[in-house]
Formats: structure tokens, sequence, C-alpha cells
């Protein structure tokens, strides 16, 4: 068994206002003078510590917690999930 | 007529719900503590408003795991009404028992203001004493109140007449100004409003009357003369 850390990064799927987001691009980026700036989406990210056998599992040993235990609302979020081994 | 009010670590607004229902309307209303079960003889139950775990992850997503929700389903299915307010409509939607998902505010801001809701349903446990397009003033207090649905979803809701409450103006961004779904049988509805700070005068400056209609529509339906 090693260990491993399984970032979940839930964000809003493409379409859905972010806000959160446009404020800090309207309200403190761009009134900074950093006009290459095109946008700028919130987030949260979930870190878990895992231990398991190897990456894919640990892998599939979070998606399934964040599926069964709706971490994250499948109607309006996207999740992206990285697995860094420690 | 048992009316259950389910109380969650964080809820805030039972007991507000408990005394409109036991004092105002006469159930005989009874707390019910999330890990416990419900009694199968309930007659309707309410999810109240509030904070439940603090709003972590995202409102009402972990109370929506909690024990008694199981209980709820089944009654749910069974065609008892269940009436979820503020977080508890988060709660119901969270748990799959109402479609859609309740998020942050347009303006990122916890909203309480009155507002202006227009009935759209009148036919669920709780609007069937309505007229329907009838007004209700009514106040929200919440952060997370921007209802939204997919397009699919959306379609499905306006066909089965599934959005019982919309309010007359913008107020914080909702899809459709939705303010209150029901289930596909319609027993089970959820809003974002409060009707429970908008029953009596002397805590409603506009007119306490429109909001009455939800609980008399319950008293209505569960066939007991006032």
């Amino acid at each position: 068994m090693s260990n491993y850390e399984v970032h979940v990064i839930i964000e809003n799927k493409p379409g859905i206002s972010d806000p959160e987001g446009e404020t800090i691009l309207n309200d403190l980026v761009l009134k900074g003078n950093e006009k290459d700036i095109a946008k700028i989406k919130t987030g949260k990210m979930l870190k878990f510590s895992v231990s398991a056998k190897d990456k894919n599992s640990a892998k599939s040993r979070v998606e399934k917690i964040c599926d069964e235990l709706r971490i994250y609302n499948p109607m309006v979020s996207k999740v992206t999930i990285n697995v860094i081994e420690l | 007529m048992k009316v259950g009010v389910i109380v969650f670590p964080g809820s805030n607004c039972d007991r507000d719900m408990f005394h409109v229902l036991s004092d105002v309307f006469h159930f005989d209303a009874q707390y019910f503590w999330h890990e416990k079960s419900l009694p199968k003889n309930i007659d309707a139950v309410v999810l109240p408003g509030g904070f439940s775990y603090g709003d972590r992850l995202r409102a009402g997503v972990i109370a929506a795991h909690s024990p008694i929700i199981k209980d709820v389903r089944k009654l749910a299915e069974k065609g008892i009404p269940i009436l979820g307010v503020c977080n508890g409509f988060q709660i119901l939607v969270e748990s799959g028992l109402l479609p859609g998902v309740l998020l942050k505010n347009e303006s990122l801001n916890f909203m309480c203001e009155w507002t202006n809701l227009s009935v759209e349903n009148n036919k669920t446990p709780f609007t069937k004493k309505f007229k329907l397009n009838q007004k209700i003033p009514i106040p929200i207090a919440n952060g997370e109140g921007r209802y939204f649905v997919d397009d699919e979803t959306l379609k499905e809701l306006k066909k089965k007449n599934q959005i019982v409450f919309r309010y007359t103006d913008k107020v914080n961004g909702s899809l459709n100004q939705i303010a209150g779904v029901c289930n596909d049988d319609g027993n089970v509805v959820g809003m974002m409003p409060h009707p429970e700070r908008a029953v009596e005068k002397e805590i409603n400056p506009i007119d306490h009357k429109p909001s009455s209609l939800i609980f008399e529509s319950l008293i209505s339906s569960l066939g007991v003369k006032k």
C-alpha cells in the first residue's frame, strides 16, 4: 500500500454563472490593470489522503465516495480529480 | 393531525414553524431529531429553515444523509405532504426528493427581505386554497437561494406543472424566477421564502392572509374541518 493525496476540484459547469469569479475578475484583477486576464473561475478543492495499492485505485475510491455522497452536485458541478503520490 | 418538524443540527426556524403549526393553525406538531425515525401514522412533515451543519460543503447536502431522510423518502412515496422551507428546501433537493439545486445568490449576499410570490400550481397540498397566480407577500432569508436546473429538467418541470411559486420580480438570479417546486406527484413541496414568518399580522406589515393559505391548504388536504 502506498499513500496518495487525491485532489478533488469542484467548479460550476460551463454556462452556469460564477458570480464570485466574476467579481474577483471585474472588481479586483481588471482594476489592477491586468487587461490580459479573460476569466476567473472559483471552485472548491478537497484533498483526500488515501492509502491504496496504486494510483488508479486511489482515484476510483475517491470518485466513488464523491458520487455516492454527492460531494459535488452533478446538475451544476464539474469535477476534476488528480492524484499525487506521496 | 400530527405534523412532524424535523430538527437538524443547525436548524433555526424549527421553533417558529412549531409555533405557527401548533399555536396558529392548531396542528399536533412534534419535533423529531434527525437521528430518530418518524412514526408511520404521521400526517405531514416539515423540514424547517436554518443552517444545518453550518452549510458546510454545500447547503443541505450533509443533512440530506441524515438517518431520518430515509423515513421522509418512504412517506413521500406514500403521498404524505412534505414541505421544505429554505434550508429544508435545500435538503430536499440535495436528497433527490425534489429536482434542481440552490446556488449562491447572484449578488453573493445573504438576502433578508420581503418578496412577492405568484402561485403557479394550486394543486399541491400546500397550495390548493390559492387562486392561480395569486400573490403572496413573504420574506426570504438565504445566501444560497438561486434555483437552477438544466434545460431538459426545466422542460419537464413546466410540462408536469412542478413550478409551484415564482418571484414576481428578479430577486436573486433564480432560473425563471422560480421560488418553489414540487415533485412529480405534487406532495413534496420546497420553497425558499418563509411562510412561518408571514402568517401573523403582528409580524407581517403587508398582508398575512395569503401566506396563511399555505397552512390552510394543508388543513384542507388532510380533510379536517376548521
